[in-house]
């Protein structure tokens, strides 16, 4: 964190305060740590509701083939689902890093996505190929995603200290406004729309024939289709399916995001986020750097929806961008990012373990006991690391 | 008001105008609203008193939070749920008519105090944020624990006698549990008939000694207490008021009372939807005080009786006013449920600016006082 902050300061003594205030704060924490067993510390780092997560998931793991569940199909699953929903959970850093709190104004990005989706099949962009289609549709999303992003930061700007219960209706109120508009704009290609009456859109509609698999089916790993042609068998190996492109994009994102956040405007957005004041005084403008790291939320919330639209093969509309926010928030926080701080790491970790869980435990639950209890237990997790988060007193928290 | 006198009354009408927008833009929406729909006169009062008598008494419970300086209390489904449980178990026992009305607000007393206890624990520890808290809790415990509760607990380990609530497969409550013999049965109590308008006489009575209540709650010690706290969290600590235990009362009595008035609401409708009875609840309730004038920070009965009408009357004639315009009247059916958000987003929004624009300005006083200390 430290040697992060100090590419902004350009005064010395500025400098030696901020190194101050860091250095005051570390060792706090290491006397506080001092004072706990080795093992509390590291229980203390890791946090108890992320290691009875990552305790379930393994346990689920264990359990696995002595229930009869096929474990590499179910591992392809996980890969799969982590390639569809990474980039949204990445949609959270930027906006988590400059203060603003978990972005629970998500369905805004999503939006954004539906609408450049939408409206890439709408002009028939297809004609330029699955990728084409896809890269047109990222086109067409993304001066929506600015425009809504400006629009969205200027809001949260106004109203500082609030942003996450303002975000929450946010995203609630574009949801049910676009719920009019789906049925209202002038849509007419005939793969959307309702069939009979011609006017709205249908709920869900396929992506066949237009950016299905787009990225996924990039360089795909597919072992079966090795075996297969190779004519040899690979045992278990063959169940496992790597979508190498979405895998490819997200470390894209992920790069860019990281070498982002080390350039001087990242250090900025780093430090606006942990102490507004502080940044104000080194000569930040706070209201500014804002409203960029919601713009980028923005966007990579449109980015994230289509990346997922082209892994699942449907664009769902209506208030089903509902169904995306929380899992998305709480798999960054399982990831053990705070409500004020989130690196890349929080953003993979979180991701694969959310997925493992929801990929895992139907399945193995199933097995066992054939009783589906996985959606009840996906619903305690994820509001209930949602609520630890909340509820955890940390520095720097207003 | 005789501070007032002085200033013309052009001004003093803007004033009233700009603190009470909310309220007259409802009603001018109501206003162009009920002719395109298209009801008749008697129809629209019949339903605006029979959902004032299902609403009114859960809208108050709201009250109690914002007095502690709490917010909406979004976690208010929760005495929905404490709510749900007990009608369920009274629905299973075949109690029926008023006794079972009364049974089960008795016996959500306990389900919606112990839910309540948790609530305001957790929002004790996440102070300045209680709204999305409770929001979050909102889903936790309905999606969560509530579910797990009756969807696999009740049948397997809570004994269910009838299979007429539960689900085929031997455990679980099924999806709508009929309450069909204790449909209205309050309301039907001492009901008045004119012309075809039915008065639930009954049930305005229980809301307004609930009225009666409030007004005299706020008069007490504790009520004193919670409106201290409300203003000022260090103040009222340093005056020796127990700031963390008279929160926690506060959310207790708000999910309480929500268990009792979420009875009512069911023995109005005369079934039970388990999943998502409790779901848009918290929603509608907060977004109808809002629509009365009240704020996030300061709400009063008034508030409530204005926003249950002018709420309902909208919710009422949107679909079919919507119809009316595009021909759809799906887009109405949306339009309410973007209305409902959009006015609970602005309303936060305003209440925020408001804080962040005093906090600057007594900011300002502060330096413009030290710089007079300073020239002395």
């Amino acid at each position: 964190m430290s040697e992060k902050k100090d590419h902004n300061l350009n005064s010395p003594s500025k400098f030696n305060d901020e190194m101050k205030t860091m250095m005051s704060k570390r060792q706090v924490t290491e006397l506080e740590k001092k004072q706990m067993s080795p093992l509390q510390a590291m229980i203390a780092d890791y946090g108890v509701p992320r290691m009875i997560i990552t305790g379930f998931l393994l346990l689920l793991f264990v359990m696995a083939p002595f229930v009869g569940v096929n474990l590499p199909m179910q591992i392809t699953n996980i890969i799969n689902r982590f390639s569809w929903n990474a980039v949204l959970v990445l949609a959270m850093v930027p906006m988590i890093h400059s203060g603003c709190g978990l972005n629970f104004g998500l369905p805004l990005g999503v939006i954004c996505g539906l609408l450049g989706g939408t409206l890439s099949i709408q002009f028939g962009f297809e004609r330029f190929g699955a990728m084409g289609s896809f890269l047109m549709a990222l086109l067409i999303a993304t001066p929506f995603a600015v425009v809504f992003g400006l629009g969205y930061g200027w809001l949260l700007n106004k109203i500082k200290g609030g942003e996450m219960m303002i975000a929450t209706y946010v995203g609630l109120s574009i949801i049910s406004f676009m719920c009019m508009m789906w049925l209202l704009l002038p849509y007419n290609s005939p793969t959307m729309v309702y069939g009979l009456s011609a006017n709205g859109l249908r709920p869900t509609i396929s992506l066949d024939g237009f950016y299905n698999q787009s990225l996924a089916s990039f360089l795909r790993l597919d072992f079966a289709e090795i075996a297969a042609s190779r004519g040899i068998s690979l045992g278990w190996l063959e169940y496992i399916k790597i979508p190498t492109g979405s895998l490819l994009v997200f470390a894209l994102l992920a790069v860019l995001m990281w070498a982002f956040l080390h350039t001087k405007t990242g250090t900025a957005m780093t430090a606006v986020g942990s102490n507004p004041n502080f940044a104000r005084a080194a000569g930040i403008n706070v209201d500014r750097i804002r409203t960029l790291s919601v713009v980028m939320s923005t966007w990579l919330g449109a980015m994230g929806i289509l990346v997922y639209q082209q892994g699942f093969g449907f664009i769902q509309l209506y208030t089903s961008p509902n169904n995306l926010t929380m899992p998305t928030v709480s798999a960054i926080l399982i990831g053990g990012a705070l409500v004020n701080k989130a690196t890349i790491g929080n953003v993979i970790i979180g991701t694969i373990l959310f997925q493992g869980m929801v990929t895992m435990t139907p399945t193995v639950m199933n097995a066992m006991v054939h009783m589906d209890m996985s959606e009840v237990i996906r619903n305690i997790v994820s509001n209930g690391m949602i609520l630890y988060a909340l509820t955890r007193k940390q520095e720097g928290t207003k | 008001m005789n501070q007032n006198n002085n200033i013309p009354l052009s001004k003093r009408a803007v004033e009233l105008a700009r603190n009470n927008a909310v309220p007259i833009m409802f009603i001018i929406i109501c206003a162009i609203f009920i002719p395109m729909a298209g009801f008749t006169p008697s129809y629209l009062i019949n339903e605006i008193i029979t959902r004032m008598g299902r609403n009114l008494f859960l809208v108050l419970c709201l009250l109690f939070p914002i007095m502690a300086g709490m917010g909406m209390n979004f976690a208010m489904t929760l005495g929905a749920m404490g709510a749900e449980l007990a009608i369920i178990l009274v629905a299973d026992w075949q109690i029926w008519g008023i006794p079972g009305v009364v049974l089960a607000m008795i016996l959500s007393i306990p389900f919606s105090a112990i839910l309540g206890l948790v609530c305001g624990t957790i929002l004790n520890m996440a102070k300045g944020r209680e709204m999305i808290t409770g929001y979050i809790l909102n889903f936790f415990m309905g999606n969560g624990i509530y579910q797990m509760i009756v969807l696999y607990i009740m049948g397997s380990i809570i004994p269910i006698a009838h299979a007429s609530i539960m689900l085929p497969r031997g455990y679980g409550i099924r999806n709508t549990v009929s309450l069909l013999n204790m449909r209205q049965c309050l309301d039907d109590l001492l009901a008045i008939r004119i012309q075809g308008v039915k008065i639930p006489v009954f049930t305005f009575i229980l809301v307004g000694l609930f009225c009666l209540f409030i007004v005299w709650f706020r008069r007490t010690k504790l009520g004193q207490d919670m409106r201290a706290v409300g203003q000022d969290m260090e103040v009222a600590r340093a005056a020796g008021i127990k700031v963390d235990r008279t929160r926690l009362i506060s959310i207790m009595m708000s999910t309480v009372f929500a268990g009792i008035g979420m009875v009512i609401y069911l023995q109005n409708m005369g079934n039970l939807p388990t999943y998502t009875g409790h779901a848009q609840i918290g929603m509608f309730c907060i977004a109808a005080l809002l629509i009365g004038g009240a704020s996030v920070d300061k709400a009063s009965i008034g508030n409530a009786f204005l926003g249950v009408i002018l709420f309902h009357l909208m919710f009422i004639v949107a679909p079919n006013a919507g119809g009316f315009i595009t021909g759809d009247s799906m887009v109405g059916e949306y339009f309410r449920v973007f209305l409902s958000y959009g006015i609970i987003t602005v309303a936060l929004i305003m209440y925020e600016a408001k804080k962040r624009m005093n906090k600057s300005k007594a900011g300002q006083e502060l330096a413009q006082a030290q710089k007079e200390e300073g020239a002395r």
